[in-house]
């Protein structure tokens, strides 16, 4: 079945649902997503989204930028963290204006708290600037996102999952898309789409990411020949949830919570002594990495998985109640333990893609090294790169990414769509998906995917994790490679049409391997320890040589690496301590 | 330990009705029943059909009856429900939602229910400050029904639908209440059909059954018992 439509949002999370709602004002507009819109992974960020709004202490736009660059270790493109900084305010008071029940001050302003990375004065110590609502600030933003759609009647296409982009040279004409009710195959043509698919924290083990994060969008643009910036640089958040990855938020440190190893020592005090446990993400998991491998966690063995204490006990009971409410729930229902009177047990979880699709300001994507433009496709939120996180994203600035960016690029497609003419499409632009799927469901024997699933993620939990070398490296493009070649024997074992939850993991399955291999071999071609990416044969960040964008291309089982400029036209790097 | 999941299976290209089928799986008494059912999918059956996503109790995907009760199969341990080796866990779709496959329902009533309420701010008044204004008591008033996740299970656990399915639900009317209880909101007028119709908000009962389902720890009839008393008085004011 063919549709057309002037806009196609791929994705119901923050970054999609603020498009939507910008781009359906100006254009018939239709959301498509795998989830059930208030499923989207946005609903499980829990501690803030940041802007210098001053309500508690003095702050301003520029200190947030700073902040910005330098901890994204100077790979961010200034101008956009500009850009990202200054709307924050006024992004976030648009939230409020449309119900996001935000914590309040004594005078009923909007509540602010502390993050890792956001400091005044460019650095001279935290600073609040980390608006919530308790610890599921994503939770509202969904929700008041959703609400506003429904309010303004937007079209959704809901458990419709994206296969493949059709492409004409440069210019994007539409989707092909798997109903998982039905499982019919549909085209939509559109003069403009969108992708706001969110991450892809399932290529590791340990993740604090929903099974439905799967980098559907990244993969999909690099099976059509667009390339992914900065895939080597990969966020593992300090604290999640020993074993199981799920995440307890910054805001428990935020909040005043530290870190402590097997001696009780807050060893913070040694790798960061301003910021201490409020030192950006790269920093405080190495570290914990570090005391672990040292025989200080709470083992003590020096095994990978031994963890740390983090100490929330001294909060008491009524902030815990208040301010962190859900973490609090985890503690008690997954570690049957209660905060308020015992440490928890945590462990770095891989958490945020700071690469993806690249894109300018506008949320347009980019097709090479020297911004040629991709007419008609967007992209925001996670799996973009604009690139505002550069090599090291900190907390609260994703949720305003996906406001920010995710408004400006659905206000661009709304004049855009205006002066485009409708793309022509026809069946035939399904011949591809259609020929993986078929392969998949001929009903011959195959592998199930499960085992496959199992060891990419071991592989890249292993050796593409926190610290990384040549030869692990090495090791592991070479597995993924085994890994991609086993997939093309694996097939279905359900083989009904109707909500084949089966077949539509085993395509996502596919995405993983594409962006695991991407993820691999950035990583290994990148001689510099920068941000989230530490090398242990390259320690040092090298800026005469590596001061620029990764940009890989996906060429059938190998991939081309180009490179871009950085954006530094406001702060020259510095090096960077805190 | 070793435990039987007895699952209720349904797949309408092939099955003319639903019947059980038993899966025995090495479970970790401390891992989510989730766990279980996803080592079943990749492992042993890869058609057994069910939502899932976040793993962890906030997205409201998996939601079903487990051994007769409504909840999240990801907020539910593994220990709370089989207490020795050997034990069988009994797992079924939610009810009153029509089945589509094996443990997934069309949840479409639900939300059409829930947008029958208008769940948004409404409030035209121009903004005087940059923000609202909104003093931490009176953001209190609302503050657990914002927790919803739109789960269903709540919907499945009461028992009112039996006799009357148009029954709005306790989703919807603490839903509702989040935006009547809200010192922001205007909308007590626009909201006040749905709710106070015959489908609305009387039909409750007080079983209490949705505030013991909710993984959200909602206190949803409380909620909904606060509805009926801000309707009664928005009409008594009129
Ligand atoms: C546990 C956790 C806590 C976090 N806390 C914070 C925080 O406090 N502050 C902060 O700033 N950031 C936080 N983050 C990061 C932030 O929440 C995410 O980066 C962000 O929400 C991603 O939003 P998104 O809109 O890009 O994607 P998502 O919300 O993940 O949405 C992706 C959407 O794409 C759809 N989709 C995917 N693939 C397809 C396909 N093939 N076809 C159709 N649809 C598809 C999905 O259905 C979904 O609707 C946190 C992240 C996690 C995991
Ligand atoms: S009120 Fe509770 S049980 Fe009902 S839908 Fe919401 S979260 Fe689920
Ligand atoms: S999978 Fe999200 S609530 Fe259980």
């Amino acid at each position: 079945m063919i549709h057309q439509f002037d806009t196609i949002i791929v994705g119901s999370g923050g970054a999609g649902l603020y498009a939507a709602l910008e781009a359906s004002c100006k254009s018939k507009t239709a959301v498509l997503s795998k989830l059930y819109p208030v499923r989207s992974h946005t609903g499980a960020a829990q501690g803030g989204i940041s802007a210098a709004l001053g309500n508690v202490e003095e702050d301003k736009p520029e200190w947030h930028a700073f902040d910005t660059v330098k901890g994204g270790d100077y790979l961010v493109d200034q101008q956009a963290a500009k850009i990202l900084t200054e709307e924050a305010v006024q992004a976030v008071y648009d939230l409020e204006n449309r119900g996001l029940p935000f914590n309040r001050t004594p005078e009923g302003r909007i509540d602010q708290r502390r993050f890792g990375g956001h400091t005044r004065n460019f650095g001279e110590g935290p600073v609040r600037r980390a608006c919530y609502a308790a610890d599921r600030t994503g939770h509202m933003i969904l929700q008041t996102l959703y609400q506003q759609c429904i309010k303004n009647d937007v079209s959704f296409f809901d458990e419709f999952q994206v296969v493949d982009l059709i492409l004409e040279g440069t210019v994007c004409s539409g989707l092909v898309v798997v109903e998982l009710a039905t499982g019919e195959l549909h085209i939509f043509a559109a003069k403009a789409v969108l992708f706001a698919t969110g991450g892809f924290g399932r290529i590791f083990k340990i993740t604090s990411n929903a099974y439905a994060n799967t980098g559907d969008g990244p993969a999909v643009c690099a099976r059509r020949g667009i390339p992914l910036e900065d895939m080597e640089f990969y966020q593992f958040h300090p604290t999640g949830i020993m074993g199981l990855g799920i995440l307890i938020s910054e805001a428990v440190r935020g909040e005043g919570g530290i870190l402590r190893n097997r001696d009780g020592e807050r060893f913070m005090e040694r790798y960061s002594p301003t910021l201490l446990d409020l030192a950006p993400r790269d920093i405080v998991a190495r570290s914990i990495q570090t005391e672990v491998l040292e025989g200080k966690g709470i083992r003590g063995d020096g095994k990978i998985d031994d963890y740390v204490h983090l100490d929330a006990t001294h909060l008491g009971a009524d902030v815990l109640g208040t301010k962190l409410p859900d973490i609090t729930g985890f503690c008690k229902t997954y570690l049957g333990i209660n905060p308020a009177d015992k440490p928890i047990p945590v462990l770095p979880t891989a958490h945020y893609a700071m690469g993806g699709i690249p894109t300018d300001t506008d949320g347009r994507v980019l097709l090479d090294k020297d911004g040629t433009v991709v007419d008609g496709l967007y992209a925001a939120g996670e799996c973009a790169c604009v690139s505002v996180h550069g090599a090291n994203r900190l907390g609260t600035n994703s949720l305003l990414d996906l406001v920010v960016f995710g408004r400006r690029a659905g206000l661009h497609i709304a004049d855009y769509v205006n002066q485009a003419a409708m793309p022509a499409v026809d069946e035939s632009d399904a011949a591809g998906a259609q020929s993986w799927i078929g392969r998949l469901t001929d009903g011959s024997e195959g592998p199930h995917g499960g085992y496959i699933s199992d060891e990419m993620q071991t592989t890249m939990m292993e050796k593409i994790g926190i610290y990384r070398n040549e030869r692990d490296m090495a090791a592991a493009v070479q597995e993924i490679k085994e890994l991609r070649q086993r997939y093309d024997t694996v097939r279905v074992q359900d083989s009904s049409k109707q909500f084949n939850t089966d077949l539509l993991e085993l395509i996502e399955l596919g995405n993983l391997l594409d962006l695991s291999l991407i993820t691999a071999e950035s990583a290994l071609k990148r001689q510099e320890s920068r941000g989230a990416h530490s090398r242990e044969d390259y320690p040092e960040r090298d800026d005469d040589n590596w001061l620029k964008h990764t940009l890989a291309y996906l060429d059938g089982d190998e991939v081309r690496l180009d490179y871009k400029e950085v954006d530094t036209s406001i702060w020259e790097p510095k090096p960077r301590s805190y | 330990m070793q435990i039987t999941i007895k699952i209720q299976r349904y797949n309408p290209d092939t099955d003319e009705a639903p019947y059980y089928q038993e899966f025995t799986v090495e479970a970790d008494p401390n891992a989510r029943l989730l766990d279980a059912l996803m080592d079943i999918k990749r492992f042993q059956d890869g058609s057994l059909g069910f939502r899932k996503s976040c793993a962890h109790g906030v997205c409201g995907s998996d939601a079903m009856r487990i051994n007769g009760t409504d909840g999240l199969a990801c907020k539910t341990l593994v220990k709370e429900v089989a207490e020795e080796d050997g034990d069988t866990v009994v797992v079924e779709p939610l009810r009153y939602l029509p089945v589509q496959r094996d443990l997934i329902v069309d949840q479409a009533e639900f939300f059409a229910k829930y947008r029958a309420i208008k769940p948004y701010l409404i409030n035209d008044e121009p903004v005087a400050e940059k923000e609202r204004i909104q003093s931490p008591e009176e953001r209190l008033q609302f503050d657990d029904s914002t927790n919803c996740i739109l789960c269903a299970s709540c919907y499945s656990a009461c028992p009112i639908p039996e006799e009357s399915p148009a029954f709005i639900g306790p989703a919807a009317i603490a839903q509702a209440f989040r935006f009547l209880a809200d010192s922001r909101d205007r909308g007590a007028d626009e909201r006040l059909p749905a709710l106070d119709a015959d489908d609305g908000v009387w039909l409750c009962e007080n079983h209490f059954k949705c505030t013991q389902a909710c993984p959200r720890s909602i206190l949803i009839t409380k909620r909904i018992n606060q509805t009926k008393r801000m309707i009664k008085e928005h009409k008594g004011e009129k």
